[in-house]
């Protein structure tokens, strides 16, 4: 068990390092000179050239790389051009606020896919399985942007039943101001105690959360259904309805434990995909997350910060599939056969 | 063909699956209204540059049935193009990440090795790369148009085709009948041609279908953010792009071709999974 786990990481590390290279090649290639943007607009043939010099620009590829590397250990993302702030400052800042949202996005998904789910596989190939089929379907294949400028404007501008934008109501930081240890607002204000804090960004969580889940509770429901209905054909059930347990108690208490996993598996990757659509969701609600930052780094062709989203969900990603095997061959024996 | 695609199954499963089947017929419809859009659409200029500012942001009427946008184009027109753009998008990623794909996965899978270790290793960190986040670097990179946005997604697609063809192709390496094939000397590109990539087709077939919405979904995304299809081109996420301002107001010109994406990608999703159960062996039809 201690090679095939050594084996895993070692997988994972070459992934990584593949990660980084393929992710200094995108950004050596992407518009935007360094070089200009650390010199001001109006700077002389002579500063460009020294500027270039010090930031290594004419050095080969190689040594670039090196440059590159040596920079990533020490934290070292480069300089947005739009904020002026190091990367891994502004990713600090937006990271917590968009793993708040996804992070919930996420909890909607069980809490709604999984039942969806189980009804669904429990009148398989009847109506209400017709209508858990298409409705999943449906939030699979919805444009979240449209999505979400749809709901915004039915919801928050005609009906008024949430708040258009924002995180949280910032007239509130005067009357009971906000300490933020995590920058994940609704915990910070949660482990503080600020009550009227906590209950607007629930509230206006509301909405963007919904909009990012669709696709995650789609997906959740339609893996559970179809993982039920393939446990459902097991010598098992066969036993178990013999003895006289009705249907639901059998999906519920004998089948679902089994069939649970590779749904779990997938929420793994479901999570870091939902982090790169937010991208086209936050900027819509200004939720001050990953999203809007990228959304923004791509109007201004902001080089370091583009490239510094990338390596970082890139690495999200990686770490949660190493994780999620490293469990599985942990809990289950039988992923250790493989 | 008929090893490829089991007809019989196909008809017995048009049967019992009404979805997959309604969404069959429902894309032969964007199909057909795609390549006859010149010919559908009330005023086929509109798909192009004609501007009418003084038609600017009617409502639906009888003569425009889902009303016009900022500079007076009819949006039902240019929903017509837009089909267009997103089918030819979809077409040519599938094409060319299929045929990267398997190519590569089948190399790497008859031969092995450190061939098929490198290959499936660049595999790897391709796929390592969430599909749209890719694409969005690569997008910023080249400069917008209905071609980058191909080559941006066909780029995190393909290693999809690699994985499930490697894998395929693995499994045929020790039959009888390729073992044959080597002993009677046959070069090894015809070996792969021959006898390793006919196997891996069902799968990849199955893939192509659910991956078509995916694909638009991903291109309309691309538009949407300024870094796909650009002006004058009809394509529907720019359409909503272009419609979000003024969207409190003027409703029809997100509202329209947003159900376009929704009902295109629907049916594609709904056809895949259709297909996946129709040819998948293991899966027994009830």
């Amino acid at each position: 068990m201690r090679t095939l786990l050594l084996r895993r990481v070692g997988h994972a590390a070459l992934v990584v390092a593949g990660v980084v290279c393929l992710t200094f090649l995108l950004a050596r290639r992407l518009p935007g000179d360094e070089a200009v943007t650390a010199t001001g607009a109006r700077a002389t043939k002579e500063q460009l050239a020294a500027a270039r010099e010090r930031l290594g620009l004419d050095d080969a590829l190689p040594v670039q790389l090196w440059h590159y590397l040596t920079g990533l250990l020490h934290g070292d993302l480069g300089t947005s051009l739009h904020t002026r702030q190091p990367v891994l400052d502004d990713l600090r800042r937006a990271l917590p606020a968009s793993l708040e949202l996804v992070g919930a996005a996420m909890v909607l998904a069980v809490l709604v896919g999984l039942p969806l789910g189980v009804l669904g596989a429990r009148f398989a190939r009847r109506g209400t399985d017709l209508a858990v089929r298409t409705g999943s379907m449906l939030l699979v294949s919805v444009p979240v942007f449209w999505l979400a400028l749809a709901l915004q404007l039915l919801l928050a501008t005609k009906l008024g039943w949430f708040p258009v934008a924002g995180e949280y109501d910032r007239s509130l930081d005067s009357s009971s101001p906000l300490t933020v240890f995590t920058n994940v607002t609704a915990l910070d204000a949660l482990v503080t105690g600020n009550w009227t804090v906590l209950g607007s960004t629930l509230h206006h969580l509301v909405l963007p959360a919904v909009v990012v889940a669709a696709y995650p509770i789609g997906v959740v429901a339609q893996m559970t259904r179809a993982a039920l209905i393939e446990e459902s054909q097991q010598d098992h059930v066969r036993m178990e309805r013999a003895l006289g347990f009705r249907p639901l108690e059998i999906l519920l208490r004998f089948s679902l434990r089994p069939a649970i996993g590779p749904v779990l598996t997938l929420l793994a990757l479901v999570f870091a995909y939902t982090l790169v659509n937010s991208v086209l969701v936050e900027a819509i609600f200004n939720w001050p997350g990953m999203g809007t930052y990228t959304a923004d780094a791509i109007r201004s062709v902001d080089t370091p910060a583009i490239a510094g989203v990338t390596l970082v969900v890139a690495l999200v990603y990686v770490v949660g599939n190493l994780a999620v095997d490293l469990a599985q061959i942990l809990i289950d024996p039988r992923a250790r056969q493989r | 063909m008929s090893a490829v695609l089991p007809v019989a199954r196909l008809r017995s499963l048009a049967r019992r699956d009404v979805l997959a089947t309604i969404a069959a017929v429902a894309l032969a419809v964007i199909v057909l209204a795609a390549l006859l859009a010149p010919w559908l659409s009330p005023y086929p200029a509109d798909g192009t540059s004609a501007t009418h500012p003084a038609d600017s942001l009617l409502g639906p009427t009888g003569s425009h049935w889902m009303g016009t946008d900022a500079v007076g184009r009819d949006v039902l027109t240019r929903i017509l193009y837009g089909a267009r753009t997103s089918l030819l998008i979809v077409a040519a990623v599938l094409a060319i990440s299929a045929f990267a794909g398997v190519l590569l996965g089948c190399i790497a899978g008859y031969a092995g090795g450190w061939v098929g270790d490198v290959i499936m290793r660049v595999t790897d960190v391709f796929l390592a790369f969430p599909a749209l986040l890719l694409s969005l670097a690569l997008a910023v990179i080249l400069r917008p148009g209905v071609g980058t946005a191909i080559i941006a997604i066909a780029a995190t697609w393909w290693p999809w085709y690699a994985r499930l063809s490697c894998a395929a192709a693995q499994a045929v390496r020790g039959r009888a009948y390729v073992d044959s094939a080597r002993c009677l000397g046959l070069p090894r590109w015809r070996i792969v041609l021959e006898h390793v990539l006919p196997n891996s087709l069902t799968p990849v077939i199955v893939q192509l279908s659910l991956d078509a919405g995916g694909v638009i979904l991903t291109a309309a995304a691309l538009s949407y953010l300024g870094l796909g299809a650009v002006e004058p081109t009809s394509e529907w996420g720019l359409m909503v792009q272009q419609g979000q301002e003024s969207f409190t107001t003027e409703w029809w010109v997100v509202t329209f071709p947003g159900l376009a994406i929704l009902v295109t990608a629907f049916c594609f999703n709904m056809l895949g999974e259709g297909l996946r159960q129709a040819l998948d062996p293991r899966r027994v039809i009830r």
